[in-house]
């Protein structure tokens, strides 16, 4: 919203510097965004063209003589064809810096020869003033425009541009602004004085104006102007306009919008003569029915659009745009005027239907209170016919049903506010605040006054929103700062959160870095990664950000991937992410199940390049020993089961592993499949994936690790033994024979051997086997029989022998 | 036979004892100490020859060998050490190594910033007894919007332009959501329980909204709520006012401005003096020569929010407030896009 302070200040005095201003209201709620200065013609004056000769050497051009209002006469060249005698015109003297529209810069003004003639300054143009874009013609000034007057004195401006909460509403318009300031600053407003003769005949011999469905047009008023001449605003009206970003159209039309803007009231011209039988009907749409509106677009209408109608069409769509058929054109002579109060939800409904949001719309929609309607309506007869002429039609049409319900009052006691803020204000100096705004008060009691809410607000309807209105102008600063002193509520332990900080945590500790992505995908990505989408698909977005991206991810897995191949693009690596995050899976006629799940990827080489290290290609087993030592962090031991059969479509059938901890499943790893892995065209294969189901940790009972195991005093006997297993016996089934045993403390796999010296069909695995007991020291024959004991275990449960 | 006995044990010591002061490594000394005084050294094989001698002599010459015995060990212990010193003495030069050679890289990991920044932001309302809690990102049109005193039709709802969920429901509407703030949790946990309610509510949130320098459509949000019998606006004011400070440093002052959120009443938003440059730089890039530095939005419980959840409003108050972390992180690192965030690039990640 563009607020020129040379049309605030008609309503209200303005002593303070622009930028206190706009720092007073945007402090009290009422945010201006930026301050623009027009101005800074130095040079430039008020001038006179005294007359108006051609050019001798060309036709295109004249020879203007100006008077410069310091009793000089100065000659100039000009091309504008609208130059006229008599005019007071924008001058510019040798010396003034302006936009040149040739070179498209700010340039200092030199006398020039123009085709033989000296020229001795300039008549401007909008553009060359950076007033607005015109520069066909000049800018021709007020009849009474003080010759002389330096240019910044007379059109010099500041305009504020308002960034409005939807709430002030009141603000849409100068005179709301104009209040606020008043409010703010301690001035009184002056409201537009309005009177005009009504000379014509009596109005409901004119037209005929009813309302059928009063529940969405709460007042309809209506005025009559006939014989009236359309024709260009005069020029201040046209300023006006501009200034506050509006494009002058047509006298008429101007005016319409320039009260709309003044008091806040969408006002609406018909060319009566186009009006089948001078009637206006207020209704809602009829089955079938279309209109053309005034932007040339065709509409369908539906029974809960509210359209104004003659005897036999729609002619608007009410509170919105109007209609073509009833438009106003240059032949136009009679004008019915409307201003009305529609339904602020249904208007909304319609705009948002036709995707019609009109300068209109957006008022109406907030609601403006019907109180206004007839005030703005008599404003703009009285300035239709002050720019257009012609004769208003005694009387008004006004059809408001509830005409007798009182203006609203709410009633705000001193002890609500106190325990709202927390601050004790006098009575007196509430009712100050009150009056300042021009709220009518009353006192209730000593402790209670009732306030009548003027017409131009309308977002006072309960009492804190009086308490609002206090704390705003007296200011925030004066409300006293303390700590909260009630008593502080049992906390309430999310086991979840917790978890998941833990989880991220231990996963960074152990070398990977944390991601964020959007949660959507496509549902080819999901195809990508083998994501079974038949069934009940992934949840869709009716509106994505990108069509390609419109499905919430039930898997984080294409996200990991996305941005592995991303990072490839600018980075050698080491890859190792992980992401912690939901994924959504849909369910009928409910929200969908938020799962919280943690993923991850790693990539690339094992180390950066390094002169030191003997670097490889990070793998399953990197990514298992990451896993092991953070789930260590949490307590966990898990066991690693081959998990041939599909655990997950993504990942090598032969290389993944189930992550099990107390019997259930806590998560998968796997080397991605290679056809994933070609889908992705990664660079550095392979890529290991993994995920952790953060449910099924959450569910694991009370962490089993973490019990706290005497330091033995005795000392530990090692044995190396090299075992030959039949291939396919996993090492870890081995390995926990040997765990297990009591007076084992620790085994190590050392090495792991297939080829030359074995037979087909075997692999030889070696371990450092440590042998302890928590009471005594252990005698050589014990730690032997004892490993004899095992190795005939080993022989017998997975045929196992002792390498020669 | 004595004399000379004498004599070749007093030339052994001196020939040796010349010999040592020569030698400069441990290897020289060790041959050196096998050379004189090993089992078939010089020493032992002048003393062997002794059982020839009178018990007299073997009493005279032993004792002058054991004390030659004596001198040597001395000297070569001596030496042995001035040998060491004088290495150790020269150990720079002997283990040089290139210091500025790259370390053994060690790959660690890193928390995502937001994820940093939101877990400071918690910790400081969690100290000042706030509980943490978390809510659904898929959120129903009635928690995200009319439970905050957002009807369907309020104009603004156009404050946040929302992301809706491809489902219809019977009635024809399209009721479910991406959350376009956290604040539907203040509905859903007052729903549950009575006060004293006093909670933080960190997540994701998404607008549909063409993405900037400083707009992302997905984000996160921090919203808070404090309700209980004689919670005021003044207590809205300190409570922020002293995360400011945990977040932003001690001497930052804080100042308050009329804002409007449908779901409070009165609102405000909060502002920060410039930390760049302390309101002294008119083209400050921060501040943007204002000197301040809106952060939040907050106010006091909208009546009509406590009505819906079935609360006594003439009973009990209580102050809202939300906050991007993003932006946070952005003001304290001095990013300069928000689209950096989650595009995850390793370049961005590891700087945090
Ligand atoms: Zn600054």
């Amino acid at each position: 919203m563009l607020i020129p302070l040379s049309w605030l200040r008609e309503y209200v005095d303005i002593d303070l510097p622009p930028h206190e201003l706009a720092h007073r209201l945007t402090m009290a709620g009422v945010e201006v965004g930026e301050v623009t200065e027009l101005g800074g013609w130095e040079n430039c004056c008020v001038g006179e063209v005294l007359e108006v000769n051609p050019h001798p050497n060309a036709d295109s051009l004249q020879l203007c003589r100006v008077n410069p209002g310091d009793s000089t006469e100065m000659e100039v060249v000009c091309g504008a064809p609208n130059v006229a005698a008599g005019q007071r015109i924008c001058f510019a003297r040798v010396g003034a810096n302006l936009y040149n529209t040739h070179s498209g810069r700010h340039e200092t003004l030199k006398a020039a020869r123009i085709r033989g003639v000296v020229s001795e300054g300039m008549i401007c143009s909008e553009l060359e003033l950076g007033l607005g874009e015109g520069h066909e013609g000049i800018v021709v000034l007020p009849e009474d425009a003080p010759i002389g007057v330096p240019l910044d004195d007379y059109l010099g401006d500041t305009i504020l541009d308002l960034e409005i909460t939807p709430n002030r509403l009141d603000c849409f318009s100068i005179l709301g602004v104009a209040h606020e300031i008043g409010a703010l600053t301690g001035k009184k407003v002056r409201t537009p004085e309005v009177s005009y003769s009504e000379d014509g005949p009596p109005i409901d011999e004119e037209a005929c104006v009813s309302v059928a469905d009063p529940d969405l047009c709460r007042r309809y008023t209506a005025s009559l102007i006939q014989g009236l001449k359309i024709g260009p605003s005069p020029q201040w009206l046209q300023d006006r306009l501009a200034r506050a970003g509006l494009r002058p159209i047509s006298n008429v039309v101007d005016v319409t919008n320039y009260v709309m803007l003044e008091f806040n009231q969408p006002l609406h011209a018909f060319d009566l003569d186009k009006v089948r039988d001078k009637t206006i009907i207020v209704r809602r749409a009829a089955p079938g029915e279309t209109l053309e509106t005034l932007d040339g677009v065709p509409r369908e209408l539906n029974t809960e659009v509210l359209v104004i109608a003659d005897s036999r069409d729609p002619v608007g769509l009410g509170g919105v745009i109007g209609g073509a058929n009833s438009e106003i054109g240059p032949e136009t002579t009679s004008v019915l005027l409307e201003s009305a109060t529609f339904n602020s939800y249904n208007n909304r409904r319609t705009a948002d239907t036709y995707r019609l949001h009109t300068d209109a719309s957006q008022r109406f929609e907030k609601g403006l209170r019907p109180e206004l309607a007839p005030i703005a309506l008599r404003r703009a007869t009285q300035l239709i016919q002050q720019v257009a002429g012609g004769t208003i039609a005694r009387g008004i049409y006004d059809i408001y049903e509830d005409a007798d319900s009182p203006a609203p009052r709410v009633t705000m006691t001193l002890r609500r506010l106190k325990q709202i803020l927390g601050m004790d204000v006098r009575l007196e100096q509430v009712e100050e605040v009150f009056h300042s705004l021009e709220f009518q008060t009353e006192r209730v009691s000593d402790d209670a006054v009732s306030v009548t809410v003027p017409y131009w607000r309308s977002d006072i309807n309960i009492e804190e929103d009086l308490i609002e209105e206090v704390v705003r102008i007296i200011g925030y600063d004066n409300v006293p700062t303390t700590m909260l002193s009630t008593p502080i509520p049992y906390r309430q332990p999310v086991p979840m959160t917790e978890l998941r900080s833990r989880i991220r945590e231990a996963l960074a500790a152990v070398g990977l870095q944390e991601t964020i992505s959007y949660p959507v995908v496509s549902l080819e990505d999901l195809e990508k990664v083998n994501y079974d989408v038949k069934g009940f698909g992934p949840l869709r977005v009716a509106n994505p950000m990108s069509t390609e991206h419109d499905h919430m991810r039930p898997t984080l897995l294409p996200s990991l991937l996305d941005t592995l191949s991303y990072n490839e693009g600018y980075n050698e690596g080491p890859f190792r992410f992980f992401e912690q995050s939901r994924v959504f899976l849909p369910q009928v006629n409910q929200l969908p199940e938020e799962r919280e799940v943690v993923a991850g990827v790693i990539s690339g080489m094992r180390s950066e390049p390094s002169w030191l290290v003997d670097n490889g290609p990070l793998d399953f087993f990197d990514g298992k020993g990451m896993l092991t030592s953070a789930l260590a962090q949490l307590g966990l031991e898990p066991s690693w089961e081959p998990a041939e059969g599909g655990e997950n479509a993504a990942l090598h059938p032969g290389r993944t592993a189930r992550i099990m901890c107390s019997g259930s499943r806590i998560g998968v790893l796997g080397e991605l499949h290679p056809t994933v892995t070609e889908r992705y065209d990664l660079r550095y294969r392979p890529a290991t994936v993994f995920e952790l189901y953060m449910d099924a940790l959450l569910a694991l009972p009370a962490r089993s690790g973490r019990n706290f195991r005497s330091l033995t005093r005795f000392p530990s006997a090692h044995r190396d033994v090299a075992l030959v297993v039949p291939e396919d016996v996993p090492a870890g089934r081995v390995q926990e024979i040997l765990d297990r045993h009591r007076l084992v403390e620790r085994v190590e796999l050392f090495d792991v051997y297939t080829g030359e010296n074995l037979q087909a069909g075997a692999k030889s695995l070696a371990f450092h086997v440590y042998f302890q007991s928590p009471d005594r020291t252990l005698t050589a024959e014990e730690v032997n029989r004892t490993l004899d004991g095992l190795l005939r275990t080993l022989q017998r449960d997975v045929g196992a022998t002792l390498r020669d | 036979m004595s004399q000379s006995t004498a004599q070749s044990i007093e030339d052994l010591t001196q020939t040796a004892l010349t010999e040592l002061a020569q030698l400069d490594n441990p290897e020289a000394l060790e041959q050196w100490r096998v050379h004189y005084l090993g089992r078939r050294g010089g020493l032992t094989t002048i003393l062997r020859g002794l059982s020839q001698l009178d018990l007299e002599q073997r009493r005279e010459v032993g004792a002058l060998g054991n004390r030659a015995k004596s001198t040597l060990e001395e000297g070569l212990e001596r030496r042995g050490q001035e040998i060491s010193e004088a290495r150790l003495a020269q150990v720079a030069d002997l283990e040089r190594i290139d210091v500025t050679l790259p370390g053994r890289p060690i790959t660690t990991g890193r928390l995502h910033p937001t994820t940093q920044v939101l877990r400071e932001i918690t910790d400081a309302f969690v100290a000042m007894g706030f509980s943490i809690v978390e809510g659904p990102e898929i959120e129903w049109d009635h928690y995200n919007f009319e439970m905050l005193n957002i009807p369907q039709g309020h104009p603004a709802r156009d404050m946040w332009n929302t992301l809706w969920v491809d489902y219809v429901n019977e009635e024809g509407q399209r009721p479910m959501l991406l959350r376009t703030h956290t604040s539907p949790m203040q509905a859903r946990v007052m729903e549950s329980m009575e006060p004293p309610v006093r909670l933080v509510v960190p997540g994701k949130v998404y607008r549909y909204e063409a993405t900037d320098a400083t707009h992302e459509w997905h984000f996160h949000q921090v919203e808070g709520l404090a309700v209980d019998e004689g919670i005021t606006f003044a207590d809205l004011k300190g409570t922020l006012y002293e995360f400011a400070r945990q977040i932003f440093g001690a001497r930052r002052q804080v100042r308050f401005r009329c804002d409007y959120f449908p779901f409070v009443e009165p609102g405000v938003d909060m502002s920060i003096d410039c930390f760049s440059c302390e309101g002294t730089d008119s083209s400050c890039r921060i501040c943007r020569g204002s000197g301040w530095i809106e952060i939040l939005g907050a106010g006091m419980v909208h009546p009509y929010v406590l009505r819906a959840v079935g609360y006594d409003t003439e009973k009990y108050t209580g102050f809202a407030f939300g906050l991007g972390p993003e932006r946070i992180a952005m003001l304290k690192y001095g990013i300069d896009d928000i689209r950096h965030f989650y595009s995850n690039d390793l370049r961005f990640l590891r700087q945090f």
